[in-house]
């Protein structure tokens, strides 16, 4: 086992399972649970860790649609197209979320708060149509559900910031 | 003194049960010693999410509330905890400990058998006390106890189960295959993957018994020889693996894993390993190269996971709900099993029942119940009282099945025959307004894209199916399209390594077998008759319901929408592009759809 520290405080340890190599997937998620996403200095550390070279780590980070390259926005939505919600409609709710949010699918806003993807299936099926802003799940909805549950995060986000311009000049 | 249990699966929090049992939490605070407060998983009536049962221990009295808000929270803790009278309004069962449950929901249950859910909703998934209470780890110690794995193994082999990942292999066979190859190391891993887009038994089971996959896995591990376990479990799944973990810990905690377990010569340990979103890792030898931390490509089998599996040591890998069987079978015997289901499909099968159903949720039956029984008794007909359209089983590498078969019984004989597959159980209910070719684009566009791209027809193939499923819903299909789908779908399941690509022509092909002339209204009538392909339909604003707010006309791309102010708008025909955008402005639902045929049908060059 070894300690090993990056940028900003990353670190993790290296475990192995009764001398198993190749802990690479565990790696790269404990990295963007940190950063939010895979920053290269990431890539280069656990490569320096591992011993893998960062094209394969580039490689498998690719091949799976969990590991993002780009930072994300501050909430990320992920609208579920799995089966259950095409079917209750889906495809809509993607074109009334891109234009609430005013970017397409596997963009991110100017302002970086929105993120907005797509996921197949959360398991949630009987609430179809579903989606997951950051951990929270909203189910049953329908295009005004969507766009007051986003206004209604947006409203807050506005508000945390006027709060901090009004606090500003007082200090 | 009262029990009250707040169902907390990812499905009864995502309806809103964590302020359910915030407020009753906060209601009953002081009163711990009157009214005890836990949590339990999924009972499987989704559709009543957030769902709060009170048990009377006193009298073994049961009560199932179902749609609780907060609202309800008091109402149950004033009339139901303090003054004991029960609140009509928001029951959906009634039953005595022992009991058939009663009540206006309970057509739900009466049909059901509960062995994989036999603890789902009825204990706290977070206490292994509440799993030992129920006979949890008895059948592990029954195994310990007999001291001879080819009793295990010749038992599972008696009951007859198979594999519920969706094959149906013979689960006691494919145990004595990994039994049977000699090595230092073996692993037992669990396909907790759930990759059907549509299908959720799975995560229930691991939200709302873990132990009991636990005690399937060392009950495996015992029989086969092995000593190393690991649990894949899919990322989108972050409760199951957060109960998985604690259970373990628990487990390990009891002396049920670890070294010497129980005082035997056997050991055991388990891992979870998120998996990180790629559905063909649901594929078992692409399962064991992300285990291995590799890109999830298939490999080419032989040799077979029980020869060469993980790490290239002997390997069994078997689905959750597998798994979640097998203390049941250990503690009641083979012939107990087989009294459930058919000679060929012993046993039960939990199905997750969505889509256009009334009641959606999760269902325990005896295999070789019928399509009817399923959709139409335990869920309850087709929303709304529309039309039954048909089932869509097996997901990416299924089939639709047409409501003419609605009297198919559900085992792995008779669902193959219809083109579809038994899957892992989820069945995705369709109504008159679901457009199966929309549906067989849906699925070649998850196909494609999920394609690893080892295999050319795989990869490309699904792509050119792709593009002409797209183009025929556009309406720009051609008259040659369906002998090109089908002539696509035979080469790339002759083509494909892996099952990926062998099933992946299965939702196009039985679309194109029961519901041509939906392909034909498309291609050579210019319509959808389920309104769902917007280029295919025309948009028209409701006079009556219109409220003027010009929300759509100012949003339209090529202003075709016309009308003052709190007036009535219109919609120019000619101009409208059918990009369906003022359908998702409308704050009052005033945009219909039409659809008609437009062109003449060709009459048929005989
Ligand atoms: C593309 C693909 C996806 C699969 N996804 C899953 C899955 O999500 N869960 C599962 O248990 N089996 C899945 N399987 C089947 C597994 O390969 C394997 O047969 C199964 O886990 C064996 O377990 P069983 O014998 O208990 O059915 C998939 C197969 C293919 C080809
Ligand atoms: S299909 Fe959307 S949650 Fe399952």
């Amino acid at each position: 086992m070894a300690d090993t520290k990056a940028k900003n405080g990353f670190n993790f340890q290296l475990w192995r399972y009764d001398g198993e190599p190749g802990e690479l997937i565990p790696l790269l998620q404990a990295a963007q649970d940190h950063y939010g996403y895979i920053p290269e200095h990431a890539i280069e550390h656990i490569s320096a860790a591992t011993g893998i070279t960062p094209s394969k780590i580039y490689g498998v980070i690719t091949f799976y649609n969990q590991f993002r390259l780009q930072p994300m926005g501050k909430y990320v939505i992920r609208l579920c197209e799995g089966t259950a919600c095409h079917v209750a409609g889906a495809k809509t709710l993607l074109e009334v979320i891109e234009d609430e949010v005013g970017v397409h699918e596997g963009e991110t806003d100017d302002d970086g708060l929105f993120t907005v993807l797509t996921v197949a299936c959360i398991g949630c099926c009987s609430l179809a149509p579903v989606m997951l802003v950051n951990e929270e799940t909203y189910g049953k909805l329908d295009p005004k559900k969507i766009r007051s549950i986003l206004r209604q995060i947006r409203r807050e986000e506005q508000q945390k910031s006027q709060g901090k311009k009004a606090a500003q000049p007082a200090k | 003194m009262y029990k009250v249990k707040v169902g907390m699966a990812t499905c009864g929090i995502s309806a809103g049960a964590k302020t359910t049992y915030e407020k009753l939490n906060e209601l009953i605070g002081g009163n711990g010693a009157l009214v005890e407060l836990t949590i339990t998983g999924c009972i499987g009536m989704c559709y009543s999410e957030p769902l709060v049962e009170v048990v009377d221990d006193e009298t073994g009295e049961h009560v199932l509330y179902g749609g609780v808000d907060d609202k309800g929270a008091e109402q149950i803790y004033k009339q139901h905890l303090k003054r004991g009278s029960v609140v009509d309004e928001l029951v959906v069962l009634k039953w005595r400990d022992g009991q058939k449950p009663d009540g206006p929901q309970s057509s739900f249950l009466v049909d059901q058998e509960r062995i994989v859910l036999r603890n789902c909703g009825v204990i706290d998934p977070e206490k292994i006390e509440d799993y030992i209470a129920r006979g949890g780890y008895e059948a592990l110690k029954k195994v310990l106890s007999k001291g001879d794995p080819n009793w295990v193994i010749d038992e599972v082999k008696a009951s007859g189960l198979r594999g519920r990942g969706g094959a149906g292999f013979p689960t006691g066979l494919k145990w004595s295959f990994a039994a049977g190859n000699q090595a230092d190391i073996k692993y037992v891993v669990c396909n907790a993957d759930e990759g059907d887009p549509g299908a959720f038994m799975d995560r229930s089971v691991l939200e709302g018994d873990p132990h009991a996959v636990l005690e399937g896995m060392l009950i495996c591990a015992y029989a086969i020889g092995a000593t190393h376990g690991y649990i894949y479990c899919r990322a989108e799944y972050p409760l199951a693996v957060k109960r998985l973990r604690k259970a373990i810990q628990q487990a390990k905690d009891a002396g049920y894993l670890g070294q010497k377990i129980k005082g035997s010569g056997f050991s055991f340990s388990i891992k979870v390993k998120e998996g990180a979103g790629a559905f063909v890792c649901g594929e078992e030898t692409a399962l064991f190269a992300s285990i291995e931390g590799e890109r999830g490509m298939p490999r080419i089998r032989p040799p077979f996971p029980a020869e060469k599996g993980l790490w290239r040591k002997p390997t069994n890998n078997n689905n959750v709900e597998t798994y979640a069987n097998i203390p049941w079978i250990i503690n009641h015997g083979a012939a107990e099993y087989r009294k459930f289901g058919t000679e060929k499909s012993p046993g039960t099968k939990v199905f997750a029942l969505a889509g256009k159903v009334k009641r959606g949720g999760l269902a325990e039956v005896p295999m070789g119940m019928t399509i009817r029984e399923l959709v139409m008794e335990i869920g309850g007909g087709i929303k709304k009282d529309k039309e039954y359209k048909g089932v869509q089983m097996g997901g990416p590498s299924g089939g639709c099945i047409p409501a003419a078969l609605i009297d198919t019984p559900v085992d792995f004989e008779n669902i193959p025959a219809t083109g579809a597959i038994m899957g892992s159980g989820g069945m995705v209910v369709m109504d008159e307004e679901t457009c199966m070719v929309d549906v067989a684009r849906f699925f070649l566009d998850f196909t494609q894209k999920e394609s690893c791209g080892k295999c050319t027809f795989c990869r490309i193939g699904t792509l050119r199916m792709l593009e002409i499923l797209e183009r025929i819903c556009n309406g720009e299909g051609r008259p040659e399209d369906k002998d090109k789908l089908a002539s696509l779908s035979e080469q790339i399941k002759n083509a494909s390594l892996c099952g990926l690509g062998q099933t992946a022509p299965n939702p196009v092909l039985t679309t194109l077998r029961y519901f041509e002339h939906e392909y034909d209204a498309h291609i050579s009538e210019g319509y959808c008759p389920a309104k769902v392909c917007p280029t295919l339909v025309d948009y028209v604003i409701d006079a009556e319901k219109c409220i003027g707010c010009v929300a759509c006309a100012k949003g339209c791309p090529v202003e075709c929408i016309t009308g003052e102010k709190k007036q009535p708008h219109v919609i120019d025909q000619d101009k409208c592009i059918r990009c369906a955008h003022c359908i998702t402005v409308c704050p009052v639902d005033a945009v219909m759809k039409i659809a008609e045929p437009k062109k003449q049908k060709p009459v048929a060059a005989e």
